[in-house]
């Protein structure tokens, strides 16, 4: 269902690429088959990291360290396993608002979440591979300073 | 050795696989399944985006990337790696092919990391869903504290980078894209 979206404005551009120059849409659809064979690798090698992540870092154990009043313990707990972890959003967004039924406060989840997003590092090694070491730990850095904020911002008003 | 140098990430994976099945059969069955359901999420999201990355190389040349996204784009450059994170699907990790294409054609590296930042912060789907679960009020400083910051980090990364890590960003962006 979340993909949707994007299948249907990919599959609109395609048809227009198509119906305007049918040699070139050719062209395309074979540059994004090379494309996917360069980067298939990483992504391959990710989803295996995230699997074992996952059996490390499960839903169930982010749930028990997020108890009521976790405080500040809390929002460090969620702001580490956000950026030591991997799940998709669909599943993390959903995670949170569970926690947040169950008594977890929204400071705590909004640092898990935030982190979760932006920060990889499990990732980082293959972040670096795009962009190389300082741009990638500064991208990180940024994200870890945003999820904060959120943090701070959060927790001041709700 | 070569296959190992060149395949570092998936050799460090499934030795780290193999290590979790010697520690525990059952924990290394489970992270199996688990990376099964990844391929499948993913995958579910790599065939849209490596043809919409196929698309933009054929149909928008460099300067007109230049001309959008490039140095003198100015706010509208930005606003464009904005929506482009925002209709994004997946986790970051795939939006990197996306980035090193954008590089590629000459966008602004500021622009490029916009997007990364947007592609973590405004998704579509999930943006409504957390306004439906979480509040307006949570979904809107998330999105608004999160944008200014990655906005701010991006124009400091762009300053920071020297010539040479240029060079080498712009020679990886060649190899990916």
């Amino acid at each position: 269902m979340l993909d949707g979206i994007l299948y249907v404005i990919v599959g609109i551009l395609l048809m227009v690429s198509f119906f305007k120059d049918k040699k070139k849409t050719k062209k395309a659809l074979m540059k994004a088959w090379k494309s996917l064979l360069k980067n298939i690798k990483l992504m391959i090698g990710m989803m295996i990291l995230m699997g074992i992540i996952f059996v490390i870092i499960s839903p169930d154990l982010i749930g028990n360290l997020f108890g009521q009043d976790s405080g500040l313990f809390g929002i460090m707990v969620g702001l580490v396993l956000g950026a030591v972890s991997f799940m998709p959003s669909f599943i993390a967004f959903p995670l949170g608002a569970n926690l947040i039924e169950n008594g977890a406060g929204y400071p705590q989840v909004a640092g898990f979440i935030s982190s979760l997003m932006g920060v990889g590092i499990i990732s980082l090694g293959m972040e670096i591979q795009y962009f190389g070491k300082k741009a990638s730990i500064l991208r990180n850095v940024f994200a870890v300073l945003a999820s904060i904020v959120f943090v701070v911002i959060i927790g001041g008003v709700m | 050795m070569d296959f190992i140098k060149n395949n570092k990430l998936l050799v460090v994976s499934l030795i780290g696989l193999v290590v979790l099945f010697l520690f525990s059969v059952d924990k290394g069955l489970e992270a199996s399944s688990n990376a099964i359901d990844n391929f499948k999420t993913v995958g579910m999201v790599l065939p849209p985006i490596f043809v919409l990355i196929g698309l933009l190389d054929v149909w928008v040349p460099k300067e007109t990337m230049i001309k959008f996204m490039g140095k003198g784009s100015g706010i509208k450059g930005g606003l464009i790696a904005i929506l482009l994170g925002a209709v994004g699907a997946g986790p970051l990790i795939v939006a990197f092919p996306i980035a090193a294409l954008l590089i590629k054609k000459g966008a602004k590296l500021s622009y490029v990391f916009l997007f990364l930042g947007a592609w973590t912060s405004v998704k579509l789907p999930i943006f409504m869903f957390e306004l439906a679960n979480f509040g307006s009020k949570f979904t809107l400083i998330h999105v608004s504290s999160n944008l200014l910051i990655y906005l701010i980090g991006a124009i400091i990364i762009e300053v920071s980078l020297k010539s040479n890590d240029l060079t080498e960003i712009q020679e990886k962006a060649e190899r990916f894209a």
